[in-house]
């Protein structure tokens, strides 16, 4: 693993203090960037990095460093690193590490600890953050002395990439860093004794596999986010080129399988498209590759899918049988798993069950708010529509989480994978800025597009300026509604329309762009969105574009939580039978 | 689905601080219910083994199975509910007793296999091992005495027959922990 690093002087079997050996680590596992904040328990350790080939980006608080180095590993593939103090300072993290667990997202993130001496004392700035991470870290250490520090940050690297990917915390105490100790670095394979990333799937359940997938009439693949993580999208194009099994994908797993190739669907779930939840339930087979039966997948599990056989290709087992019986489980990765049965299985047309996939689609498709007119008014949809196009859907997004968020999964399509970044499992508001800027030093050359809530853009937005200070460019689009839109819609459909705390005062984003030297634009007609959109892009520097969108529109289709997939609420038909919604199908299908 | 019975798991971990403290968040955060949990030595130096009884039906046993394998510190996880098994909890039960009551409360001692340790003129206390409804039993006896005072360990439990865990290479295939 260890990169001939050219800027690394070699110090190897010298004397180094601890402080130093966390970034001797960090450089020998191929770490080029880092996001974090100092304090006084960390202060070695920084006082040490700048003797390394690393770039620290300061952020504007630690959450913002977690999601800096979750946005890094979601857009790379490879491990994100944050820093950060004890105290205050760890337990900022905590939010973006729970982000990142929940979406299996590898990270290690670094934290300084009191004193070993003083620990259990509540020494200034302690506390128990080992403690605190357990539930939401794949695994954690507490590191006491320096002979500990690299054979520990090698087993976090280890463990936070290998098997069902994860985050890690290093919690190193001050007397630590600031011991000195012999640098050893060991090249040898990792092996501890409990832990089994790695399992092979068994024959018996491949041949299971193969013959349900035989005898299926109406069967469905779903992609999940295991295809990304398994670099599993070209196995699964033949698989399915072969089979010609329609696919669906969860939120995480679109772009893991191209939204314009023919048998792709789109999003299944609570605001998936009305065809897919159809199909799903009207199905004999589902083999589901790499996702986890999340309840916004599902809905009401005692009618979910009733006439589906279920193949469940998955990496961890304590996954199987967890919200879904698994007739056939075949416990193993995603790539690996399609690989294995593409020779095995048969080629196959399904021109009966296809065109009746195609005729259901065909049905809903005129309630797609994309075909209907703005009648002078802009519709968050119609500028996420429009954002793909003028990209020419080329762009990295990376979303928040609400409406903006639903409305990008439908409208933006993505055909490659690593291209959207969004909180799935979480759902963590603030998310989308550190994210984005995360994978823009990550992948420099993409176009990155950062798409926020009013809501979500004021929890974070402070990390503007990080943009400013390391001069790097995201776009940021806000969907401006004014409400914190997702909760409104629940509030207009279960809450008898009461909208308590949602209605949402913001400040002048234009100026709050230009408060940090950066470009502020601002949309109020769809007939500007082209132009702020090509500016931004031809813009030097982060550009942050205000779209002022109608406020109370609301997503379609949904499934209300727990309800049973089939029975979606759908855009109203006709004018005024829906309160609140101000778009409504125009004459032609009436 | 199957029943909800009483499971019993036997757990070996590292010998790490804060292990246990990592297998009870589990426990709780999967609510998870745990009877008891006892964790002590085994005969590999570094090696703990842990008994852990709870409620759960086939499926969540084998997604508790599953999740404790998760843990990087977990070695091996036997659900040995239905494994030819010695079970045995510890109580120590103090109890009134006066002169005229003493030889009826030996007496039951002797029925159950219990031992009187200490004594004073008016109360005795009892020490018992076996099964946890043995125990049970001798408490329902002596209950109408008057308790004390009570307390007991969880179950320890040992499979009969001679089981070969290789603790230093836990490799553990697919199929075991994948609930098929
Ligand atoms: C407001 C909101 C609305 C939402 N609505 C929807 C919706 O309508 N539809 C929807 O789909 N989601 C929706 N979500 C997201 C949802 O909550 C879940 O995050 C998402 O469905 C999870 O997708 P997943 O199972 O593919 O990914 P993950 O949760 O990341 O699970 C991936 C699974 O793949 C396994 N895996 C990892 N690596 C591999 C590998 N190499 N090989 C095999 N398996 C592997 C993992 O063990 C894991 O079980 C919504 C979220 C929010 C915030
Ligand atoms: C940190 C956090 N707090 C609260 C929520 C609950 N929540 C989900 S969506 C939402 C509204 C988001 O509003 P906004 O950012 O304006 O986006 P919109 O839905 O209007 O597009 C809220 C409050 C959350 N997901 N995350
Ligand atoms: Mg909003």
């Amino acid at each position: 693993m260890t990169p001939a690093n050219p800027k690394l002087k070699n110090r190897l079997g010298e004397s180094l203090s601890g402080a130093h050996i966390i970034w001797e680590a960090l450089v020998r596992e191929g770490v080029e960037v880092c996001f974090g904040y100092p304090g006084g328990a960390i202060m070695p350790a920084y006082d040490a990095m700048i003797e390394y080939p690393i770039h620290h980006v300061l952020t504007r608080h630690e959450q913002g460093a977690s999601h800096m180095a979750d946005g890094y590993a979601r857009a790379s593939g490879q491990v994100g690193v944050c820093i950060a103090t004890s105290g205050p300072g760890a337990t900022n993290l905590v939010t973006g590490i729970a982000t990142a667990m929940l979406d299996s997202i590898p990270m290690v993130c670094i934290t300084g600890q009191v004193p070993s001496a003083l620990i259990g004392s509540d020494a200034f700035q302690e506390t128990d953050i080992t403690g605190c991470t357990i539930p939401v870290t794949k695994h954690n250490y507490l590191v006491t002395n320096a002979e500990q520090i690299a054979p520990t940050i090698r087993e976090a690297f280890y463990i936070a990439r290998s098997g069902r990917p994860g985050p890690v915390v290093v919690d190193i105490t001050k007397d630590a860093q600031q011991q000195s100790c012999v640098l050893e670095w060991s090249d040898e394979e990792i092996v501890l004794p409990g832990y089994r990333p790695d399992y092979a799937p068994l024959a018996e359940q491949l041949e299971e596999a193969v013959e349900l997938i035989k005898n299926a009439k109406r069967p469905i693949i779903f992609a999940g986010h295991g295809i990304i993580k398994s670099q599993g999208t070209e196995a699964l194009m033949k698989f399915v080129e072969k089979t010609n099994i329609p696919v669906a994908c969860t939120l995480l797993g679109l772009g893991g399988f191209p939204a314009n190739h023919p048998r792709n669907l789109g999003m299944m779930g609570m605001h998936g498209e009305t065809w897919v939840n159809k199909a799903i339930q009207d199905a004999d087979l589902i083999m589901a590759v790499g996702m986890r039966f999340d309840d916004r997948v599902t809905g009401n599990l005692k009618t979910y899918a009733p006439n589906a056989k279920k193949i469940h290709v998955e990496l961890d087992p304590a996954e199987i049988n967890k919200n879904v019986h698994a007739d056939v489980p075949i416990v193993g990765d995603a790539r690996a798993v399609l690989q294995e049965l593409l020779p095995h299985v048969d080629k196959c047309d399904r021109p009966d069950w296809l065109a009746y996939i195609d005729q259901i689609k065909g049905d809903s498709a005129v309630r797609d708010i994309k075909n209907l007119p703005d009648l002078g008014k802009l519709y968050a949809a119609h500028v996420i529509h429009d954002l793909y196009r003028f990209t020419e859907g080329k762009a990295l997004v990376v979303t928040d989480v609400g409406q903006h968020q639903m409305w990008e999964a439908q409208y933006y399509k993505h055909d490659y994978p690593r291209k959207l970044i969004t909180s799935g499992g979480l759902g963590t508001m603030g998310f989308a800025l550190p994210a984005g800027i995360g994978a823009k030093f990550a992948q420099p050359g993409d176009s990155v597009w950062v798409i926020c809530g009013d809501g979500g853009f004021q929890m974070t937005q402070a990390e503007l300026s990080t943009c400013a200070q390391e001069g790097i460019k995201v776009n940021v689009a806000i969907i401006n509604n004014g409400f914190l839109g997702m909760v409104r819609q629940w509030q207009e459909f279960f809450f008898g329309g009461r909208y308590v705390a949602t209605p949402l005062l913001s400040p002048d984003f234009v100026k709050i762009a230009e408060a940090h030297a950066l470009t502020g634009i601002r949309v109020e007609k769809r007939s500007e969105v082209e132009d702020a959109v090509r500016k931004a892009e031809a813009t030097e520097g982060t550009v942050v574009i205000d779209f002022r969108v109608e406020q109370e529109d609301s997503v379609y289709p949904m499934v209300p939580a727990g309800a049973n997939l089939h029975e979606m609420i759908e855009r109203p038909h006709k004018p005024g039978s829906h309160s609140h919604n101000p778009i409504f199908e125009t004459g032609e299908d009436e | 689905m199957s029943q909800s019975v009483k499971r019993t798991f036997a757990v070996f971990v590292e010998d790490k601080p804060g292990v246990l403290n990592r297998v009870a968040s589990l426990f709780r955060r999967r609510s998870f219910n745990i009877d008891s949990l006892n964790v002590g030595a085994t005969q590999e130096p570094g090696v703990s083994r842990m008994t852990i009884v709870c409620d759960a039906d086939e499926n969540k046993a084998k997604r508790i199975e599953a999740n404790l394998y998760k843990m990087v510190n977990v070695l091996w996880v036997d659900d040995i509910t239905h494994k030819q098994t010695i079970n045995r909890v510890l109580a120590l039960i103090k109890v009134n007793c006066n002169r005229e009551q003493r030889d009826e409360v030996l007496k039951i001692c002797d029925v159950f296999r219990a031992r009187a340790i200490d004594m004073s003129p008016d109360r005795v206390t009892i020490e018992i091992t076996g099964p946890q409804d043995k125990v049970e039993g001798l408490v329902s006896v002596l209950r109408p005495f008057g308790i004390l005072e009570l307390v007991q360990t969880g179950t320890v439990a040992m499979t009969r027959g001679v089981e070969k865990h290789d603790l230093a290479h836990p490799t553990v295939p697919a199929s075991r922990s994948s609930a098929a």
